[in-house]
């Protein structure tokens, strides 16, 4: 069973175990939305 | 709307009404009332989530922002992931380890009584005062464009919302949420389809982007520095990520959402959820708005979308001057739409010169189009200072009345509803929970039994629903809908968020220094606010910092007091 403090870091996700994993790469996917509107606003302006 | 739409709409709205009450039928206890039975999934956790901040003014409201500003509104936005990342990694694990109900309890554990109090009652506040806009905004518009009358309008959505939330409390918010979202989410891709397949033959999605961008629709990321623009990538990225924090980790109806999950894990990922699509679903909502823009380029355009509304002054004395403004208008968007259409010819010719001067033939037309449309405004202001001079909100609806097939505008109406009853129960559920837990059971019924607070939980949820109808009844709200609920929010938002952070980070700060640092710093906003022509979302950052700074100087008063006063 998991215990307080394994399920705080713990993810669990094939992808990214750790939480820490996870907030990072949901930080670089945001950032890639940004620069995507970046882009398009000097594409299209 | 004919009969199949009307099947549709009571179908779905009642149909997922009824099924969530049935499945929470047997939520007796306080904790499965407040809190679900503990077994509800990320997936539903962050569509649920989502459902709560995205009301009826989103998808009413935000299409029309996008026809008018193009897609700016969407930088707005750009805090709330990392707003979401904050929440999940700092607020939400101590919550759950808290076991509490309310986000204000943990206030009372972390400080005292009176910090407990001014947290729950600044909600209360800030909530009771935006009760009717979630009923009324869609109310206002819906039954004007479809001849309903608006207090029955008001009354049927209202009261069905109270019944389920009443009945089956968090749990029943949760699961109706998961399926009135999917609702929402059929409606808006069906008409973007719609929308897309209407567009002249030969522009293309390429095209039209790049005809939305000669019009200055298309700036979504705004570098300006100047602080009197509302929207930059600034004010979206540092007042955005207060106004997000404050929302998101110390808003009872969000923080009654993501702790209903199973696990730390399960209410975790549905926040994150909300982090990855947070923005792209902004964004759609503002493009469909700007794909309008461009529709509305080709077809006959109304000089007003809230078409009663300008009929009822045309048809009436003195009338004659709006109709002038009118065949004004209609004559240069006639002209505009030629000259769209041979530079569209131009441009699949292979052109270029002949596509240059069209298009800026067609600009010429257009400006002279949006002269007569000001001049329509000011005309309609004149004629009737109740007739709201934006029309913003209308010109969604207007659109798919207009060009979706039967079937297709029962499905968007149903969303609209759906939209509205989503967001008003997690706020009625929300409403009746820090009610009863942070008022009623903390200084009125201090011995209450878990029975007798169910009991009391749904009394004052019944109550709070029956204040929004009233407000909903009687207010007259008439600016664009969906800025007027983010300004009212702001300006609390920053106090409270204040208060969690010295909890969470300020450990040697206690409960009197931050109590009147968060009195100080919501009078210091509002005084702000009086005085200050600012973007409203600067004030999340002001009322925050303000709180903080406020709270530490007063607590190095007060233990400088203490050691003054100690014996020697």
């Amino acid at each position: 069973m998991a215990t307080q403090g394994s399920e705080d870091r713990e993810a669990g996700l094939a992808a990214a175990g750790r939480w820490r994993a996870v907030y990072a790469a949901v930080t670089v996917v945001v950032l890639v939305w940004l620069g995507l509107l970046a882009v398009l606003t000097r594409l299209y302006s | 709307m004919n009969a199949l739409d009307y099947a549709v709409l009571l179908c779905l709205l009642l149909g997922i009404a009824a099924y969530g009450m049935w499945r929470t039928r047997e939520r007796r206890d306080l904790t499965g009332y407040l809190k679900g039975v503990g077994r509800t999934g990320w997936l539903t956790i962050g569509l649920s989530v989502m459902a709560t901040q995205a009301s009826a003014i989103t998808f009413l409201s935000t299409p029309g922002q996008g026809f008018e500003s193009g897609l700016g509104f969407v930088q707005n936005y750009f805090g709330a992931p990392f707003a979401l990342i904050v929440v999940s990694a700092v607020f939400l694990p101590l919550y759950r380890k808290l076991g509490v109900y309310t986000a204000y309890e943990y206030l009372g554990r972390r400080f005292d009584s009176k910090v407990r109090l001014l947290g729950a009652g600044l909600f209360l506040l800030q909530r009771g005062l935006g009760a009717g806009i979630t009923i009324y905004a869609p109310a206002i518009v819906l039954s004007t464009v479809l001849g309903w009358r608006l207090d029955l309008t008001i009354l049927c959505s209202g009261l069905l919302v109270v019944a389920y939330t009443v009945s089956g409390g968090s749990d029943a918010v949760n699961l109706t949420q998961k399926y009135q979202i999917w609702v929402i989410f059929a409606g808006m891709l069906a008409a973007f389809f719609v929308l897309m397949a209407r567009l002249p033959d030969g522009l293309g999605i390429g095209g039209a982007l790049a005809l939305a961008g000669k019009f200055h629709k298309m700036e979504a990321v705004d570098f300006s520095i100047d602080v009197n623009r509302r929207y930059t990538l600034w004010t979206g990225l540092l007042g955005g990520f207060f106004l997000a924090l404050s929302y998101f980790g110390t808003d009872q109806s969000q923080v009654q959402r993501y702790l209903s999950g199973g696990s730390l894990r399960e209410s975790r990922l549905g926040l994150m959820f909300n982090a990855v699509f947070k923005i792209p679903m902004q964004f759609f909502i503002l493009l469909m708005g700007v794909m309008l823009f461009v529709f509305y380029q080709f077809e006959r355009q109304p000089v007003f979308f809230n078409e009663v509304a300008w009929n009822r002054q045309a048809a009436a004395s003195g009338g004659a001057g709006l109709r002038a403004i009118e065949a004004g208008f209609g004559s240069a968007r006639a002209e505009e739409s030629r000259d769209l259409r041979a530079w569209l010819d131009a441009r699949r010719a292979g052109d270029g010169p002949a596509a240059a001067a069209a298009l800026d033939s067609a600009q010429a037309a257009s400006a002279r189009a949006e002269a007569a449309r000001g001049g329509a405004k000011a005309a309609l202001r004149a004629a009737d200072a109740k007739t709201a001079a934006g029309d913003a909100d209308y010109v969604f609806i207007s659109f798919i009345l207009r060009y979706l097939p039967h079937g297709l505008i029962g499905l968007l109406v149903a969303a609209f509803f759906a939209a509205a009853l989503s967001s008003k129960a997690a706020e009625l559920n929300a409403l009746g929970s820090t009610t009863t837990v942070d008022i009623y059971r903390h200084v009125v019924r201090r011995e209450a039994t878990d029975a007798h607070c169910v009991a009391a939980s749904r009394v004052f949820t019944a109550l709070w629903g029956a204040v929004a109808i009233a407000f909903a009844l009687f207010a007259n709200l008439t600016e664009n809908l969906i800025q007027a609920v983010n300004i009212v929010g702001s300006l609390f938002y920053g106090g409270i968020l204040g208060i969690f952070l010295v909890a969470f980070f300020l450990k040697w700060i206690g409960g009197t220094a931050v109590f009147w640092a968060a009195i100080a710093a919501q009078l210091l906003v509002i005084a702000l606010y009086l005085t200050l022509d600012i973007s409203y979302l600067w004030y999340n950052a002001i009322g925050c910092a303000a709180c903080v700074a406020l709270g530490a100087i007063l607590q190095g008063a007060i233990s400088l007091g203490r050691r003054k006063g100690a014996p020697a």
